[in-house]
């Protein structure tokens, strides 16, 4: 039988590289080195997008900011009770971005405020994907009753306006770290339902979906090989751009003093600076460089986003 | 024996509008090492017969008679049982292998998933084995890597028919699995399905309108009209001399080049298939008959003899009872 094969010249190769480059022992040292080639075949393509890159670069040293930095900050230097400059001063030489009303140096608490807002925004994507994902996979895929219901859900969730569900949920639960991550989670995964629910629409309509029934998979083994990952674009570059809006989202609750008063965050410092009347008295580096940072943060995230959303589709890619 | 072995099959859609009987009570039976051809136009219930055995239709269709594949009773089985029959007894290569497959998943790991969801063999062990198979269909196992979207039509199409290899199943059921390439890949496709089903002793099930192909494939031929067989028989036999008038203007819609009888007049069935809501009396087919006779629109034909190991449902077929007003 002749092969259709439009490269014939080329040297045959066997099954799998990885079993030519390192000898398997077991059958979970072929999948990782399996994972491992794939991971470099992304990143070579990764690399060719340049916003991709450019918002790679910031996120990196957003991280590494939140991480090391506060190592960095002297404790005195975002005290209450030992603040070592005087209130309200403009940027210097000693206080580079210059201090709030308690004498703190606002450069401190941007670095030390940036671990909570980077948690927070992370924590409560992690909460919103999962509720999302598997709420919009399941209502989807299910159909029929099941769908009516978690549609009727995901509707509620939609037109409820989520600040207003937020502050109520925010005032019964206390506002403790972890209470502010469940509230955004909770108040934000219904966009992402409705995305995933659609797509997953789609994608059982597909033959390849009969074909995994007809094999004799299960709906469990159906959702986990076929439907997930015709989904995933659509949940990835959700994703990051959740994290940019769950940022967005915690400085809104902490700039409407619903943040946890015990930590600093850059919405929690936005929100004393309005509250010190920093709007009307002219301290502009006391609002504006963590409004930035909240910008700044955001746009790297959005920039990951679209650059991995084209990566991941391999038909997005071929082109 | 027989692989497959289907009694009075009668499917009907659930539809808002009522129930649509795509199939009403079809028998057949495909025996070890065999090719059966199932013919007919679209609509028929061709594609269906195919869906019901594997159980593959919508929730809301009713699926009466009895399905016996490689002696398990289809429509009787619990859902685990049937999802362990599905593929290991029989399989199917899809219509349309373009989207009979997950475009964002390898080939290889495509091939293997229905051994690793049977449990057949391990990760290694399936990988080599999808080697196996892509060198039967006459691909370099190199092309276990790629992705759908890297392979042609025709490459598809024997990743598909790979696919259904996987678990070894004693029938394959081959839903128009040519339909959408061009005719030289077409050629070659049918020659390693047959070669296969030769090789591994398959009974195989092709579907397919093309009569054409079927002849070329097929060891018996059982021609489909509004959900009921109407001719079956030797393939050969059937294409050259067809009994029933519909396999008739079937066949004669495939000229012979050098043939002068289709000289300048290719020959077409006018008409439409009926309505499967609004079947007409008697003999379905009488309205677009060429051969119509006064007793066709009240008799209901039933599959009779027509000539040696060959049976026709038509009021002309030898073995028909006497009834006025019929010629032989």
């Amino acid at each position: 039988m002749q092969t259709l094969d439009p490269t014939p010249s080329d040297p045959p190769v066997l099954v799998d590289e990885t079993v030519d480059l390192i000898p398997p022992k077991s059958p979970r040292r072929i999948g990782w080195a399996r994972r491992r080639r794939a991971l470099s075949v992304f990143w070579k393509t990764y690399r060719r997008s340049r916003m991709g890159m450019v918002g790679l670069v910031m996120m990196i040293l957003f991280i590494l900011l939140a991480v090391f930095g506060p190592l960095f900050v002297p404790a005195r230097n975002v005290s209450v009770a030992f603040a070592p400059g005087k209130p309200f001063q403009p940027p210097s030489l000693q206080w580079p971005l210059g201090t709030d009303n308690f004498g703190r140096s606002v450069l401190s608490l941007i670095v030390v405020g940036s671990r909570i807002s980077l948690i927070v925004g992370f924590a409560a994507t992690v909460v919103t994907m999962v509720l999302g994902a598997g709420i919009g996979i399941a209502s989807g895929f299910y159909g029929g009753k099941t769908d009516t219901l978690l549609n009727a859900l995901t509707n509620w969730f939609l037109v409820i306006p989520w600040i207003a569900l937020a502050i109520v949920m925010a005032s019964i639960l206390g506002p403790t770290l972890l209470n502010i991550i469940l509230i955004i989670g909770i108040t934000s995964w219904a966009g992402t339902a409705r995305l995933v629910r659609a797509q997953a629409l789609t994608v059982k309509e597909r033959p390849y979906v009969e074909r995994a029934r007809a094999l004799g998979g299960g709906d469990l083994h159906t959702i986990t090989h076929h439907i997930l990952p015709n989904v995933m674009p659509v949940i990835f570059a959700n994703t990051v751009l959740t994290v940019a809006l769950s940022i967005l989202a915690e400085t809104t609750l902490s700039l409407l003093g619903l943040g946890d008063p015990n930590s600093i965050s850059w919405g929690g410092i936005i929100n004393e600076a309005f509250q010190a009347g920093a709007l009307s008295a002219g301290y502009w580096w006391w609002i504006i460089p963590p409004g930035v940072m909240i910008v700044l943060v955001v746009l790297s995230f959005t920039m990951c986003g679209y650059a991995l959303d084209e990566i991941i589709n391999p038909r997005l890619r071929a082109r | 024996m027989s692989v497959l072995s289907v009694r009075d099959l009668v499917v009907e859609y659930g539809t808002t509008g009522g129930g649509v009987p795509a199939v009403r009570g079809v028998d057949l039976e495909v025996d070890r090492g065999e090719v059966l051809g199932l013919a007919g136009e679209s609509g028929c219930g061709k594609s269906t017969i195919a869906g019901a055995i594997l159980r593959l239709l919508p929730a809301k269709t009713k699926v009466t008679g009895q399905i016996e594949l490689d002696g398990n009773d289809i429509l009787e089985l619990t859902p685990g049982k049937l999802r362990a029959v599905r593929w290991t007894a029989g399989s199917i290569v899809f219509q349309g292998a373009m989207h009979a497959m997950n475009p964002v998943q390898r080939i290889g790991d495509q091939i293997m998933e229905p051994i690793i969801v049977h449990g057949q063999s391990g990760e290694r062990e399936a990988r080599v084995r999808a080697g196996t198979l892509l060198e039967q269909v006459g691909l370099p196992t190199r092309r276990l890597n790629d992705y759908p979207h890297e392979l042609s039509g025709g490459q598809k199409q024997r990743i598909m028919i790979a696919m259904a290899l996987a678990c070894s199943p004693s029938l394959i059921v081959a839903d128009e699995p040519t339909t959408a390439l061009d005719v030289m890949v077409q050629a070659q496709v049918l020659q390693l399905l047959r070669t296969l089903q030769h090789d591994l002793g398959l009974a195989l099930l092709f579907i397919t309108h093309d009569l054409s192909v079927l002849v070329e494939v097929a060891d018996r031929l059982a021609i489909m009209y509004a959900g009921r067989i109407v001719e079956q028989g030797e393939a050969e036999a059937v294409f050259h001399s067809p009994a029933h008038p519909y396999t008739k203007a079937l066949a004669a819609a495939f000229p012979a080049i050098g043939d002068m009888r289709f000289r300048g007049r290719p020959s077409g069935l006018g008409g439409d298939p009926p309505d499967p809501q609004q079947i007409p009396s008697g003999c379905p087919f009488h309205p677009r008959c060429a051969e119509v006779t006064p007793v066709c629109s009240s008799v209901t034909p039933e599959l009779w003899t027509a000539g040696p190991a060959r049976l026709a449902a038509c009021v002309h077929a030898s073995g028909a009872p006497a009834l006025e007003g019929v010629s032989r």
